[in-house]
């Protein structure tokens, strides 16, 4: 009989190595051109001066780091990380509940809770924080079901119900996968010892849950810090945030070194989030 | 081994590859002001040129020109290809116009002040008044533009002024001035939208406190500065949805472009007013760029948008006035609408010209407005 496709011998090493060439080689290209690229522009475009028209003008400046410490840029920095700070605690009130529950119900019910989670991703983005002003607005469906007139559109709390309402399920989801993880049998043996609930989730359940918190945080804080979408839209352009400032100063400025000198300053701040977030999945 | 040794290098070759190619990408870029050229003379253009070696790229905004202008104008002017590109904003046109991307185009819209700093770089081409006849369509007024006197190298294409646009049906007294805005009574707290993008942000208080719209002097910028923040409070910032919040009764008065205010809405409740301290006026322009190879082409093509019947589809269609006499008479101006605001109306206003570096005042005042 003859076999076919018999693979011709080739040395171990040299296999290894075109494998890994063929199986790595599109990914990183990929993130050399999409991802890395972008980034060294970016990180390049910070010590030149801007063109009249946008653009950059190839003269070495440290002045971009000087107006990052202008009071009036500090000051974007703070409410936007006050926003995003109060969106991620309400988000991991709200989530943990949610995730520990859905982590409890039967298997069916469970794929359906989940698929619940993610349904909105399903709609625009955009279209569900317009939805937002239809519910929030002077006369609209809030006010008039309560029969009250609160201002609830155009300031801060709008925007964190936004952040909120659209980075919730990246919350619930690491959360689930964290409580989904553990093993019964820990509360029980808890429950056996004789913790009361509240003490077997204090001592057991959160702290191995903990890289899920963490992984939680961080998945709602970081695109919450960095979104302009929803403090333009349900904040009425009133309040100027790390987003609103960098597309402002790409769009509307052209003033690319400075817009990218801010948008260095927010990868620096996700870095040390991220180191925070590996030590305490590390530590779990 | 070789494996270990092999995936250690791996993140160097990526960040290696990475930092070539974008220093390739920057050097690819040309500075954009580092030089600049005084405006050049005008070329020499012959009016008898075979067209049909020249083919046209044009750049414009979006749903600015009728769809079939391609087709048409590449029929009428026998050029071998007319292709149209588009812009999103004016600051978009420049960053493609005043770095090597601009080679390709031959004509582009931009707005008056744009055009103006176009020139000043020395990237335009002067217009040749004796190949575009039609030049005698446009309004006397429509040469007198403070940043192109005498169409020296920009023709206008559209023009228009801005006011506010308010509900007559809601507002207790129709309002008159800037400070209707800037100071709304208690029956339009927060349903009062003002303009965010930079220059038009500080028109209303500028206006209020009679300094001119294209004031550099810090001291002036300061002074509205305080108005906007006064006014902030009690007004919401809106450039793109204003007119469906006036619609739905969610803003009784907001500052607008003309040619955004819903006038004529079916339920002709919405009204537009020029405020006693007066305002701006807005041009939008056909410039050819200096960089073109195909100039009388270009210059064709603008003589053909001139034509009464392709000029007047912008005022017909999408509600724009355009500055040409000819096309004017032929639109139907429909009852409510601003098309009937006259040239010597509009010419009451102050035409925004560009402010060079001192623009980053601005820029600065929208960031405070906002940040505050």
């Amino acid at each position: 009989m003859k076999v076919v496709g018999k693979p011709r011998p080739v040395s171990p090493r040299w296999g290894r190595r075109l494998g890994a060439f063929v199986f790595l080689g599109p990914g990183v290209a990929y993130l050399a051109v999409l991802l890395l690229v972008p980034l060294a522009l970016i990180l390049s475009y910070t010590v030149f001066r801007r063109g009249r028209f946008g653009g950059i003008v190839y003269e070495f400046t440290t002045e971009n780091f000087s107006r990052l410490f202008d009071p009036l840029y500090l000051d974007v920095v703070l409410t936007s990380i006050k926003l995003a700070t109060l969106t991620t605690v309400f988000a991991l009130l709200l989530g943990y509940p949610t995730a520990y529950l859905i982590a409890r119900l039967p298997r069916t019910w469970k794929t359906v809770a989940l698929v619940a989670i993610v349904l909105p991703f399903w709609t625009n983005f955009i279209i569900r924080v317009y939805a937002w002003t239809i519910l929030l607005s002077g006369p609209g469906l809030i006010n008039s079901a309560l029969g009250t007139q609160m201002e609830l559109l155009y300031n801060h709390g709008a925007i964190v119900t936004g952040l909120l309402y659209s980075y919730l399920p990246l919350m619930v989801l690491p959360l689930y996968a964290a409580i989904e993880k553990l093993d019964p049998q820990l509360r029980e043996a808890s429950a056996n010892l004789g913790a009361s609930a509240f003490t077997t989730f204090r001592r057991v359940t959160l702290p191995l849950t903990l890289p899920g918190v963490a992984t939680g945080c961080l998945f709602v804080f970081v695109p919450s810090f960095g979104n302009f979408v929803i403090p333009e839209i349900l904040g009425g352009g009133r309040t100027a945030t790390v987003g609103t400032l960098i597309r402002a100063e790409f769009l509307k400025s052209r003033d690319w070194p400075f817009g990218s000198t801010l948008a260095l300053a927010v990868i620096l701040v996700l870095i040390v989030l991220l180191v925070i977030q590996s030590w305490v999945s590390r530590r779990g | 081994m070789s494996r270990i040794r092999y995936t250690r290098r791996l993140p160097v070759v990526v960040v290696a590859t990475g930092l070539a190619l974008a220093v390739a990408a920057c050097g690819g870029e040309s500075s954009t002001d580092s030089a600049k050229p005084a405006p050049s003379a005008a070329a020499q253009l012959d009016a008898k040129a075979d067209l049909s070696k020249q083919s046209l790229t044009v750049t414009v905004w979006p749903g600015y020109t009728p769809k079939e202008l391609a087709e048409k104008a590449k029929a009428e002017l026998k050029v071998s290809k007319v292709d149209i590109v588009e812009h999103d904003t004016n600051e978009t046109a420049m960053a493609k116009l005043t770095t090597q991307a601009g080679e390709s185009i031959d004509v582009a819209f931009v707005s008056g002040q744009y055009a103006q700093a176009l020139n000043e770089q020395g990237l335009l081409e002067p217009i040749h008044p004796e190949l575009i006849p039609n030049l005698s369509n446009l309004y006397p007024e429509a040469t007198q533009l403070s940043y192109d006197k005498g169409n020296k190298f920009s023709v206008p294409y559209t023009w228009g002024t801005t006011g506010i646009c308010y509900r007559s049906d809601l507002v207790k007294a129709e309002p008159k001035s800037w400070n209707d805005i800037l100071k709304p009574p208690a029956w339009a707290d927060k349903k009062v939208t003002m303009l965010a993008t930079e220059r038009w942000l500080a028109l209303p208080a500028l206006k209020v406190l009679k300094f001119s719209v294209n004031t550099t002097k810090d001291e002036e910028i300061a002074k509205a500065k305080e108005l906007l923040l006064a006014a902030k409070p009690h007004v919401i910032y809106d450039d793109v949805t204003f007119g469906q919040k006036l619609q739905s009764g969610e803003a009784v008065m907001s500052e607008a472009w003309d040619g955004w205010c819903p006038t004529t809405d079916a339920k002709k409740n919405i009204k537009f007013v020029v405020p006693s301290e007066g305002s701006d006026l807005w041009v939008d322009t056909m410039v050819i760029m200096k960089s073109s190879k195909n100039k009388e082409a270009a210059h064709a093509l603008i003589n053909y948008i001139l034509n009464p019947e392709i000029h007047s589809w912008a005022a017909a269609n999408i509600n724009y006035k355009v500055p040409n006499k000819a096309a004017m008479d032929k639109v139907e101006v429909p009852e409510g609408s601003l098309l009937g605001i006259s040239p010597a109306e509009l010419l009451n206003g102050e035409a925004a010209i560009d402010l060079g570096e001192a623009s980053v005042k601005y820029t600065r005042l929208s960031t405070e407005v906002a940040a505050k």
